[in-house]
């Protein structure tokens, strides 16, 4: 069909109430529900955390209950993701805006028996914190995990059903585009964009506006537009709950850049460990096209765009730029030097322009509010806000959206709801394996992009894993290491063999071979990494190494000339005894040390042979009476 | 030429005939050749060389160009895989959660490696960066069936319950 | 004209067209930035990191052989950085790299070798682990070893984007990356043609041709042979580059006494039989146009080239001329017309040739090219090979005089000495076809077919029609030709095809010349040029001259194309799988 505004309007205001009720607390919603054909709507998670967790059966089931039950006036919604991965599966019931929180099927029955047929909401299947000390339930934004989040680029996860396009039209969803198309110069954007101050949020942060500009710039009759979704940094997946809850944010967002630069298709670069995001996208282009908002003469303006999907398959090294779009012609996904730039010869050696899916997520928004109100918010020099996967060793593990300079303490301590057993925090990760670890007296540093590079780490495209004590700094590196010589392409030498030696140094010192000249080694070769490799996995590869031994150099230097793993991680440095003042000689660490390293009578304390043991820390887990200690 | 792979190949007719009609599709499409791989890992279960002169043929570019595009992504394999594939996340999430010792338990449990198969061919144990269900940490999969929360304990359980499913 | 760029290259002013890359535009200042993964027109990915060059106001260092030049741009290349910089990279490389240098092939000619020694290396600092890879000796003409490759993908693009043969390439990724053949299963699985570009564009001793010269030695010391070499026209022009004389030396007359000084042998010129084909291609062309055969006709003379149709294009193998190669032609004529003569059995008559070639390794091979089981040519080394003989034997080439080669086979025409370029076959049996067209001796000089371009074409007026002819050196150029023949684009009636780029004299068997050689200069044309003297200043310029051919065909082979001339001088092909 031909999309007009009269039809974009008329479609809006058919859905709007109906998905305005889950923006709206209680009171509000109430009263609007009147004006629904549903009395109830219930949002479930339909996001990969919760669905890993278990949130179909949960569907599967509710809807087996209000069937069975012969209620038609009560909807459910699939939604994307609500944030707080770690309590999934998550159900929210509107109007009343009752979060439940680690639904089981059972929880599921009740909450439509309890709930939905009696009113009476379930309070102890409710996430504890929406519970007020009197009773009363509190909304999902007092929470501590909500209250300083500002939800731009996530502000229709877990809001609207993602395979309907009709509620993603009901927010204002394309919009921007028509206002584009109809009323903006591809300049007007541009400049738009450029005054908005939006960075790219894949990392790198160069500015979104500049991008297009040199794109726009760049003659060529055939020019493409991609996004970035290949998501590979681990440990994140902002870009993933973008996909899965609002893709329809994507799609349009490119079809404003195609028609800024003067393209007509689109690529979505999409990892295919990412089924559910694949397939919200895969529904999501279909309607839009059903729609007219992709292909042929989108809003009778004569533009036409359309966009297609790629997979990758396994290469961390493609959601570098140029190595994307090698991938894309259908090659090995190797990184190309640059000049010349993309903006130039990309795709296909045509014209291209590239961002990643937070990047594009944004664009609508700031089309539509325009850029005064986007460059409000955040720093001087980043604007905006930053999602971040919060993951590792914190309460609330989850995706959360702050504005540009919160600090980290804010995220972890407030969002993040501090570090889980009583631990104490060491260091928080940003940037994957091009980032690196921040230390405690960092923790009140406001984040941006400036700030994060100038303590050691970057950015990124949003990880942030939290560790605590129990994690040894130079695993960690070597974690990194490991990921990135695992992942380099192999093009470049001093990547391909530099990843290598570097891990190699490493693996010495974290199992007790290391020398003081290692550490000599180690600087010497992250320092010609980062000048001489051809790509970004190679130039940052070093980082998690350079910033745990500026932060942790004491760490470092307790493997090298005491033999210990302060943190008690590296195995190679560890012993495993009975202490056999605990030991009762229950027998069972013996009976099950996979190496028969344990021996003793019944009865009597029992002795671990060191030299067969090889500290897989089993006994440690079996036994009942603390006895086996690691030191 | 004499390879385990062509031994064991046992393509049937109905396989090549959606081989053959996955490239006509992709034949004429810019970068087609990943979006076949893909198809033919998905149709065949993994990439032996029969498949991939087949793709090379139909493509036309030449075999060396197939065996480095399917050899330089991590999802590309080139053997069969396990009639049970188990997955464990290495993602960072679940490694400062001790993914480590979950695959470790399970590679004891099998008595392989990561990337290997069981002799049997009941299970072949791979580990992956991020299932993006970090929530969950630290995490595993079987057949893509996610399991969370896991401990070297309950993975190895885990396994035993799909072993004792067969019998 | 492209727009100007001034930029400094270490303070030096230098002015270069717009799209010169630094490593390029520094040759102006004298300045060399080495490089190791770059080669001019073959290889430019700024993979090794060697010519890595500082620009000011810039971070990082960036590969000039890939930056473009701007205006107002300021480049320094020998900064501490810089050198460190190198220094490591090169240091990494040589930590992976299987330093067997005392018996490497390439042991003096070692483009990593010179870099380590210009950069002070002396130790192994970062000692590791080293990949171990299966030597890959499937071939009777290549060997690879991966343990001594350096990733510097040189061989795997002249394979794919040069020669469009895609017998190796790049597999898996990162510390496991190597180059091979599919699933490693060896060259001799591969559609690989033996052409040996790999070899010549190879920085270190990573690929080198399987080496005959034990045999040779063997032969020349058995008392019951009768050892026979000949060798290829190209060979007089290239082999004084393995003994230090510059390129486009002419060193016939040396090399015709150093052979003389390896043993009791008597030494040919191949270039004899180069105008026995073309006396055979001729008049086959004359036929084909006459009898309405498959047109247009294919030389044959390259083996590379016949292997490459044979895999790639088995249905034009009833386009190629069914003439031996020169080489073989040789054999047959020295196993048959020769032994009958001198009363020698053929089984006691061992034949070498000396070709700039690694694919006439494999020629010498086939089973169609025998007789009785007994080979037209018992063994091929490549020029690499007689210089190493020669060196062995302590010969002091530079100084040799010069001899002429054995009769009855050491005349030849101009004709056949352009053989060794491309366009040289061409040029060579056009002459010839005028002659017996147009009854004249006049028409020599066919120039444009001439040149290091890859792709000529040319028509010419012979026997009152207009013949169109192509010729095409590289097989990616080939490959561009025939598929314009398929699309009915091009109508040809005769298309020379010579595997290598620029013909023989830059053959796979050929002295390797380094990068810093082949960047800076047009290595072929200045090879070319000595065949082209050689004609222009001989007597006999049409193989048709010869009195060789005279005798040759007077005495035995009665008349081209029919009889014993068909049996002897004449072959088949084979249709092979192209993956």
């Amino acid at each position: 069909m031909e999309m007009t505004l009269e039809k974009l309007n008329e479609i809006q205001n058919k859905k709007r109430e109906l998905v305005m009720v889950r923006k709206l607390i209680a009171e509000k919603g109430e009263e609007l529900s009147t004006h629904t054909q549903y009395r109830k709507q219930i949002l479930v998670c339909g996001g990969t955390g919760c669905t890993s967790s278990g949130s179909k059966k949960v569907v599967e089931t509710l809807e087996a209950e209000l069937k069975e039950k012969q209620i038609t006036d009560v909807l459910i919604v699939k939604t994307g993701c609500f944030g707080l991965c770690a309590l999934g599966p998550v159900v929210i019931v509107y109007p009343e805006g009752a979060f439940y929180s680690q639904t089981t099927p059972e929880g599921a029955k009740r909450i439509v028996d309890e709930h939905i047929i009696n009113g009476k909401v379930c309070k102890d299947l409710l996430y504890p914190e929406t519970v007020h000390e009197d009773g009363e339930i509190l909304p999902l934004s007092e929470t501590r995990f909500y209250k300083k989040q500002m939800r731009i680029a996530l502000k229709n996860c877990g809001v609207i059903d993602p395979e309907n396009i009709e509620e993603y039209i009901a927010l204002d969803g394309y919009k921007a585009l028509y206002k584009v198309l109809t009323s903006m110069s591809q300049d007007d954007v541009i400049s738009t964009l450029l005054a908005s101050g939006l960075r790219g949020r894949g990392g790198a942060g160069f500015p979104t506006g500049k991008k297009w500009a040199f794109c726009k710039a760049s003659k060529g009759d055939v020019k493409y537009v991609c996004c970035n979704a290949d998501e590979g940094d681990p440990g994140a997946f902002m870009d993933r709950s973008i996909l899965e809850g609002d893709p329809h944010a994507v799609l349009e967002a490119m079809a404003i850049a195609g028609y800024t630069i003067g393209a007509h298709q689109g690529f979505i670069y999409v990892r295919a460990e990412y089924p559910i995001a694949v397939e919200r996208l895969r529904i999501a282009i279909r309607q839009a096209r059903e729609y007219g908002l992709l292909g042929k003469n989108i809003f009778g303006t004569g533009f036409d765009f359309d966009i297609e999907i790629r997979l990758g398959a396994g290469a961390f090294v493609c959601g570098e730029e140029t190595a994307l779009m090698t991938s894309i012609e259908g090659k090995r996904g190797e990184p190309r030097p640059r000049p010349p730039f993309p903006a130039v010869k990309g795709l296909f050696e045509k014209p291209t322009v590239l961002n990643n899916v937070e990047t594009y997520a944004n664009v609508a928004q700031i089309i539509l509010k325009g850029a005064e109100w986007y460059s409000s918010i955040g720093t001087a020099t980043s604007k905006g806000t930053k999602v971040f996967a919060l993951g590792g060793k914190i309460t609330n593990v989850g995706l959360v959206e702050v504005p540009m300079g919160t600090t980290l303490r804010e995220i972890i301590e407030e969002i993040g709801g501090g570090i889980p057993n009583g631990k104490k925090f060491k260091a928080a990760q940003t940037g994957g394996p091009s980032g690196g670890c921040i230390p405690a007296c960092h923790i009140d540093t406001p984040i941006d992009y400036e700030n994060l590079a100038q303590i050691g780490s970057m950015m990124g495209s949003g990880g942030l894993i939290v560790m605590d004590e129990d994690t040894c700094m130079v695993d960690i590196a070597k974690f990194y290491l490991e990921f990135t010589c695992d992942e380099s392409c192999g093009k470049c030498s001093p990547c391909r063999i530099g990843t290598r030696r570097l891990l190699q140094l490493l693996e010495k010192i974290t199992s007790g071979k290391g020398e003081m000249e290692d550490l000599e080694k180690i600087e010497e070769l992250s320092s010609h990494m980062r000048v001489s490799c051809l790509c970004a996995l190679g130039q940052t590869a070093s980082n998690p190494v350079v910033s745990t031994l500026h932060y942790f150099r004491e760490e470092y230097l307790a493997h090298i000339v005491d033999k210990t793993c302060p943190a008690k991680k590296c195995k190679d440095l560890l012993r495993y005894t009975i202490d056999p003042a605990k030991c009762k000689g229950c027998t069972l660490c013996a009976r099950n040390c996979p190496v028969k390293a344990i021996s003793g009578t019944v009865k009597q304390p029992h002795v671990i042979d060191h030299d067969k043991c090889i500290k897989c820390g089993l006994c440690q887990t079996n036994c009942k009476f603390g006895a086996i200690v690691k030191e | 030429m004499n390879t385990n792979n062509q031994n064991s190949f046992k393509g049937t007719p109905k396989q090549e005939r959606e081989l053959k009609k996955v490239i006509e599709n992709h034949k004429t499409q810019p970068g087609g050749l990943m979006p076949v791989l893909q198809e033919a890992q998905a149709i065949y279960g993994y990439l032996p060389i029969e498949v991939q002169r087949m793709v090379a043929e139909g493509m036309n570019v030449p075999l060396s160009e197939v065996y480095g595009v399917a050899t330089f992504y991590s999802q590309f394999s080139l053997t069969p895989k396990g009639e049970h594939r188990i997955s464990v996340c290495l993602g960072t999430a679940c490694y400062v959660k001790g993914a480590d010792k979950i695959l470790a338990a399970i590679e004891e449990k099998l008595g392989i490696k990561s990337g290997e198969c069981t002799p049997d061919g009941m299970f072949s144990i791979e580990s992956c960066r991020c299932l993006g269900a970090c929530g969950l940490a630290p995490v595993m999969t079987v057949d893509g069936e996610v399991y969370g929360k896991c401990t070297p304990e309950s993975a190895v359980r885990i396994i035993e319950s799909y072993r004792n499913k067969e019998d | 004209m492209k727009k100007q760029i001034h930029l400094k290259i270490n303070g030096i002013p230098v002015t270069v067209p717009e799209g010169t890359t630094i490593l390029q535009a520094a040759k102006q200042a004298n300045i060399e930035i080495p490089s190791l993964c770059y080669l001019k027109d073959v290889n430019c990915i700024g993979a090794c990191r060697i010519c890595v060059v500082q620009i000011v106001g810039r971070k990082g260092l960036v590969a000039s052989c890939v930056y473009p030049v701007e205006e107002g741009m300021e480049v320094l290349t020998n900064t501490p950085a810089v050198r460190a910089s190198r220094k490591t990279t090169i240091e990494l490389i040589l930590s992976t790299h299987h330093k067997k240098c005392l018996s490497c092939v390439r042991g003096n000619n070692c483009e990593l070798q010179k870099l380590s020694y210009d950069y002070g290396i002396d130790e192994d600092r970062f000692k590791g682990e080293e990949p171990i890879y299966k030597i890959d000796d499937s071939t009777p003409y290549v060997v690879r070893d991966n343990n001594k490759c350096i990733q510097c993908l040189r061989c795997v693009s002249t394979c794919n984007k040069i020669q469009t043969v895609g017998a190796i390439g790049q597999i898996r990724r990162g510390f496991d990356v190597h180059v091979g053949s599919p699933f490693d299963l060896g060259l001799s699985t591969t559609s690989c043609v033996g052409c040996g570009q790999c070899i010549v564009s190879c920085p270190v001793g990573a690929i080198y041709e399987r080496s005959n010269i034990d045999d040779v030695w063997d032969a020349i010391s058995n008392p019951n042979k009768k050892v026979v070499f000949f060798t290829a026209p190209s060979i007089a022009a290239t082999l004084g580059e393995c003994f230090g004389m510059p390129v486009g030396t002419n060193v016939e007359g040396k090399m015709v006494t150093a052979i003389r000084m390896l043993g009791d042998v008597s030494v040919f010129n191949m270039n004899v039989t180069a105008d026995l084909t073309i006396m055979e291609e001729a008049h086959e062309l004359i036929e084909r146009i006459q009898t309405k055969k498959p047109l247009p006709m294919f030389t044959s003379c390259c083996p590379g080239w016949i292997k490459f149709c044979e895999h790639n294009y088995p249905e034009l193998l009833p386009h190629l001329s069914t003439c031996k190669s020169p080489q073989q032609m040789f054999g047959a004529v020295l196993k048959s017309y020769y032994c009958q003569k001198n009363n020698i059995d053929p089984k006691d008559l061992y034949v070498i040739s000396v070709i700039p070639c690694t694919a006439k390794k494999f020629e010498v091979t086939r089973e169609e090219l025998s007789n009785h089981g007994i080979p037209d040519v018992d063994v091929a080394i490549t020029t690499r090979e007689l210089s190493r003989m020669i060196k062995g034997a302590g010969i002091a080439f530079k100084d040799l005089p010069d001899s002429d080669f054995d009769q009855p086979f050491g005349v030849a025409t101009g004709a056949a000495a352009i053989f060794g370029a491309t366009g040289g076959v061409m040029e060579a049996a056009l002459r010839t076809a005028a002659n017996l067209l147009d009854g004249t001796n006049e028409k020599v000089d066919f120039m444009d077919v001439r040149g290091v371009t890859g792709i000529k074409e040319a028509t010419y007026r012979i026997g009152g029609t207009a013949v169109d002819v192509a010729v095409a050196s590289g097989l990616g150029n080939a490959r561009k030709v025939i598929d314009m023949i398929r699309s009915g684009e091009k109508n040809y009636l005769f298309v020379e095809i010579m595997a290598c780029p620029g013909g023989c004299v830059n053959g796979g068997g050929q002295p390797v010349q380094s990068d810093s050689v082949r960047n800076y200069s047009e290595l072929k044309a200045k090879r070319a040029a000595v065949l082209y003297r050689a004609d222009r200043e001989g007597e006999l310029r049409a193989s048709h001259e010869s009195p060789v051919m005279h005798l040759l065909y007077d005495e035995y082979f009665e008349h081209p194309g029919k009889a014993k001339a068909h049996a002897l001088l004449h072959t088949t092909y084979t249709p092979r799988d192209k993956n």
